[in-house]
């Protein structure tokens, strides 16, 4: 192991090492939703449907598509869906 | 390590004096005790010897102590009973028991330092072999992970990039002070967590600090965590201020805490990196992080950090004797403060005229019309201070003038009064009032030699014992 990756905690220890998850939100109630399909084949069918039953319950449900599947999101993509929603779903396999 | 018996020399080949005895290594080896050779740098020295070792990892020569080769040392029944380092003939015919051993090389000749004192090895020597005292938790990062990167993911920065706090750069930051890794200096609010020398290290390693800055560090928190500095309300509040680090007395000078030009600005290490590091302590071991415990409407930027040194004058008292401790004491004062105000007199001449400038500037801490609310700090520069000092004026009796300047009629600043909702309260009518409490005005020096300007640093709106109090503390070590 390479002794420069490991380092001495700061704190007072009280939270665990490994990083938490986001908080999930207790209702999609008033929240909106983006559904980012990356370019990979047929990610479309699914996410195509999941914005429909979330439509359906009345969630707003933004459409967003990456360029490629091969690269991570454009800067200003990823800014654009984190200014306009609080949640995101992408599908990363075919 | 249990040290074989018989004669252990220690040695490099980089070493000339280690080159002069190598000859000899042959005759001890032919004597009646057994003889080790430790060789820190190159297989070939003394090779062909059976006791010959190379000391690649440099674990034998740490564990021994070395610190010169050659070293001598003899080991009877498992236990160092004579060492001795370079060449000193009679040394080594004493210690080998060989009365003739290098009798026609010259009596004395100075070793070198051992490779386990080599730049950067000593610590790396100490975390692979040694008790190092350290005790916080590790934290692996993933091979792809960018160690900055890393830091800013686990919240662990003010906004900046930090130091990423490796063991090596912290034994180096320990080496700053005797004190004990796992000493508890206290508990640190809101989480009121306790902190040890060893998490101030990482923090202070973190913040940019050197090692020579780590005592007045800890003397920093040390002096926050003061019940009647109050730093949980500091941190917790809606209002402006921070920690502000004074540091004076000749700890401030010998390790560079900047007093002079740009002393309240960025581009000092020392100033920057004490007073940053007094914060990360706060947020990391403390829990005080913004938007959670720490609720300030606006903040100031003097919350990353806010450190400087008193220029101190032998014609004005610094600021650590008007508290009590002695001249050559180096202290550190925490003042609850918020931003800077500059004060822009060029035309006093006098120091009547200057003082008066002071008070009408100072009555605008927190609002005109309010009075024993927050202290203040008032920093003189040399310009305006040697208006003062030529007229012979002391700062305690510039002091006395602001007190008598500040202290005036409570009806002009009553709530309602001039139009402004805001003022004291009615209860104070007919009243004088003091702008400031007693003891909450601090004066001190600071600043570059040209401008004829001052600056006021506004305490807490909160200041006195339903606050904070400024807290002085001394640096020890």
């Amino acid at each position: 192991m390479n002794p420069s990756l490991v380092l001495l905690d700061p704190t007072s220890e009280r939270t665990p090492v490994a990083r938490a998850l986001a908080l999930r939100p207790p209702s999609l109630q008033g929240l909106a939703v983006a559904v980012l399909d990356i370019s990979k084949a047929r990610g479309n069918v699914f996410l195509d449907r999941v914005a429909e039953l979330l439509a359906a319950q009345g969630v707003t449900v933004n459409r967003y598509r990456k360029p490629t599947f091969t690269r991570p999101a454009p800067t200003a993509l990823a800014q654009q869906i984190a200014a306009e929603n609080q949640l995101v779903i992408e599908g990363l396999a075919d | 390590m249990t040290l074989p018996d018989g004669l252990i020399v220690v040695a490099k080949r980089e070493c000339p004096t280690c080159t002069l005895v190598e000859p000899l290594l042959r005759q001890l080896a032919q004597g009646a005790e057994p003889l080790t050779v430790i060789v820190q740098d190159d297989p070939a020295f003394a090779a062909g010897l059976p006791g010959a070792v190379f000391d690649e990892t440099l674990e034998r020569s740490f564990r021994l102590g070395v610190e010169f080769v050659p070293t001598l040392i003899r080991v009877s029944g498992g236990r160092e009973v004579a060492r001795t380092h370079g060449w000193h003939r009679d040394d080594w015919q004493q210690i080998s028991g060989l009365p003739d051993l290098g009798a026609t090389l010259p009596a004395l000749r100075p070793g070198c330092a051992s490779k386990t004192l080599d730049p950067g090895v000593a610590e790396d020597l100490q975390l692979r072999f040694g008790n190092t005292g350290l005790s916080a938790r590790t934290v692996e990062l993933g091979d792809a992970e960018d160690p900055i990167e890393a830091c800013f993911d686990r919240g662990w920065t003010d906004g900046l990039p930090v130091v990423p706090p490796t063991p090596v750069r912290v034994l180096r930051m320990l080496a700053g002070t005797p004190r004990r890794p796992d000493e508890v200096i206290g508990r640190v609010p809101p989480d009121l967590a306790p902190c040890t020398v060893e998490k101030v290290a990482i923090n202070a390693v973190m913040a940019g600090c050197k090692p020579e800055y780590l005592p007045l560090v800890l003397a920093a928190v040390e002096a926050a965590l003061v019940d009647e500095f109050g730093m949980h309300g500091i941190l917790c509040t809606t209002m402006f201020a921070g920690p502000l680090v004074i540091v004076n007395g000749p700890m401030a000078r010998r390790v560079g805490v900047n007093s002079g030009v740009n002393a309240l600005g960025q581009g000092h290490r020392a100033n920057a990196s004490i007073g940053r590091a007094l914060q990360l302590v706060i947020r990391n071991v403390g829990g005080g992080r913004p938007g959670e415990v720490d609720r300030a409407t606006l903040g100031t930027p003097g919350k990353y950090t806010f450190c400087f040194a008193e220029a101190e004058d032998s014609a004005w008292e610094p600021l650590h004797v008007q508290r009590g401790f002695a001249r050559d004491a180096s202290t550190v004062t925490l003042f609850a403060g918020e931003g800077v105000q500059g004060v822009v007199d060029q035309k006093s001449r006098t120091p009547e005229s200057l003082a008066r400038t002071f008070a009408a500037c100072l009555r605008a801490v927190d609002h005109p019309k309010l009075a024993m609310a927050g202290d203040a700090v008032l920093v003189v520069s040399p310009d305006h201070g040697r208006v003062f000092l030529e007229a012979g004026w002391s700062k305690a009796r510039l002091l006395d003038e602001l007190t008598r300047l500040l202290t005036g009629p409570a009806d002009a600043l009553l709530a309602g009064v001039g139009g402004i909702a805001e003022g004291l309260p009615p209860a104070l009518a007919g009243q004088q009032v003091p702008k400031f409490r007693p003891g909450g005005l601090l004066i001190v020096r600071a600043g570059g030699g040209a401008g004829l300007f001052s600056a006021i640093i506004a305490g807490w709106a909160a200041s006195g014992p339903v606050g904070s109090i400024p807290v002085t503390k001394e640096i020890t070590a």
